[in-house]
């Protein structure tokens, strides 16, 4: 095979991670916080559900999870799963998981606020839904970015784990080229790639972290 | 008028009894300095009257309207949200360590309640924020952000805050308390201007000469009772009861 050939099968594996990688954030970053609020609520039911949800996901292996939510519902409750079913079942496992992760550093973000910025929020008559939008969310993005950032970039390298229900991502290429070939280049590629799409991601985060550099 | 009105408040948390019975009145126009040692109740009384914290019994007037009336079973019953809502607009609170927000500039912690609680237009708002700043010598740091600040300039900023909603009663926490004893003159001063324009004032303070210069009422407080009140040559300089005059030797 020659290299254009891997570059090309690369490229495409890589389009899959990207895929996985956009429509987990896009899922999990709001849901996250919604997670978030149950975990906080004074509902004890309710509070209690979001924590054994909670500690469910970060309590076993996501590769796990997908495969319980790709095979589930068929070996559980019989449903046969539509053909494009398994792409499906990756995006659901991903972004359950990161929804927990996620909603355990808003958590943490939202109850670092000093209770001195609600006071003053009350005492000027903002009312529960400004305060949160105006005066503490802002806030709260720029103490949770770093840990956001780790989580992102960590997600990037978990998009491999889509191997196990046989989604064609990166790294599933990357293995297939290199059993055929009987090389480890494919690897060092693959490497590479991942390496790459980090480094874009980590540039962007400390653009946005930057963006929240003009206050204290 | 009565602007404000307290009537046998009285507030515990969990067994601890920290406000025991106090009534008290404040006229428009008056300024009330509250003193005592610490633990005791100074500020949670303050903090009662501002609705920060609920109050166990007894009643809250602003303008002879009720914001806690006593229900049928003795226990402190607040009025519908509406009503707190109208009354909240009625006072405002400057803390001892400011809580400015520090994601706003200087400007719009100033002007930012103007436009999203009273619904001012924002020109309307800009015009208020700016008259008030330049009041309080910040008209050079509109664009600022707290954190580039000096305490006294903060705590400026946030009796700017307080002001542009236009209180009937405004409230002070220890307002000297968090600063370098070379920044509390510019405060004191800020607060002597406001005494001066009629300005109704509560002020819990740690600062007895000040205490006896601004205000009209002197309120020693010692474990959540008023051990003794009145004008303040009544109080500071000759109180008749044990515990004042312990307290203020111990200042001297």
């Amino acid at each position: 095979m020659q290299w254009q050939v891997l570059l090309l099968k690369l490229a495409e594996g890589m389009l899959i991670s990207v895929e996985i990688f956009t429509l987990t954030l896009l899922f999990s970053l709001p849901l996250g916080l919604f997670v978030a609020f149950g975990r906080m609520s004074k509902n004890p039911f309710l509070r209690n559900t979001i924590k054994i949800y909670i500690s469910i996901m970060r309590g076993t292996p996501l590769m796990l999870q997908l495969m319980v939510v790709y095979f589930g519902p068929y070996f559980i409750f019989g449903i046969t799963t539509p053909k494009g079913y398994r792409f499906i079942a990756v995006i659901i496992g991903f972004v359950l998981n990161y929804a927990a992760y996620f909603a355990e550093i808003y958590r943490a973000g939202i109850e670092s606020m000093p209770a001195g910025q609600y006071e003053a929020a009350k005492v000027l008559g903002y009312n529960k839904t400004q305060t949160f939008i105006r005066i503490i969310l802002p806030q709260v993005i720029k103490r949770i970015l770093p840990p956001v950032t780790n989580e992102v970039i960590t997600l990037i390298k978990d998009t491999s784990l889509a191997f196990v229900i046989s989604v064609s991502e990166m790294f599933t290429a990357a293995k297939a080229i290199a059993s055929a070939q009987r090389s480890v280049l494919p690897f060092v590629a693959a490497g590479i790639f991942y390496y790459v799409f980090n480094f874009i991601v980590a540039f962007f985060m400390e653009w946005v972290e930057n963006k929240f550099n003009y206050f204290k | 008028m009565k602007y404000l009105e307290i009537r046998n408040l009285k507030k515990s948390f969990g067994d601890l009894e920290v406000i025991k019975d106090i009534s008290l009145d404040v006229e428009e126009g008056q300024v009330v300095a509250i003193i005592g040692p610490s633990g005791s109740g100074k500020s949670t009384l303050l903090r009662c009257a501002t609705l920060l914290e609920t109050i166990d019994s007894g009643e809250l007037l602003y303008l002879g309207e009720y914001a806690v009336k006593t229900g049928a079973d003795g226990k402190a019953v607040f009025a519908p949200s509406r009503q707190l809502k109208k009354i909240q607009g009625y006072f405002g609170l400057v803390f001892q360590n400011f809580n400015l927000f520090p994601h706003f500039s200087v400007l719009r912690n100033v002007t930012d309640a103007l436009i999203t609680v009273q619904k001012k237009s924002k020109k309307e708002a800009l015009e208020i924020g700016r008259k008030l700043l330049e009041k309080m010598a910040l008209s050079d740091k509109e664009n600022a952000y707290p954190y580039q600040l000096s305490g006294g300039q903060q705590q400026r900023v946030s009796i700017a805050r307080a002001l542009a909603l236009n209180p009937k009663v405004l409230f002070f926490d220890e307002p000297t308390s968090a600063l370098d004893p070379e920044l509390t003159g510019e405060i004191l001063k800020v607060i002597r201007d406001l005494a001066a324009e009629q300005m109704t004032m509560v002020i819990v303070t740690h600062e007895m000469s000040f205490a006896r210069d601004v205000a009209d009422h002197i309120i020693f407080m010692d474990e959540g009772v008023i051990v003794e009140e009145g004008r303040p040559e009544e109080v500071i300089d000759n109180p008749k009861n044990e515990r004042t005059r312990a307290f203020l030797s111990r200042l001297a």
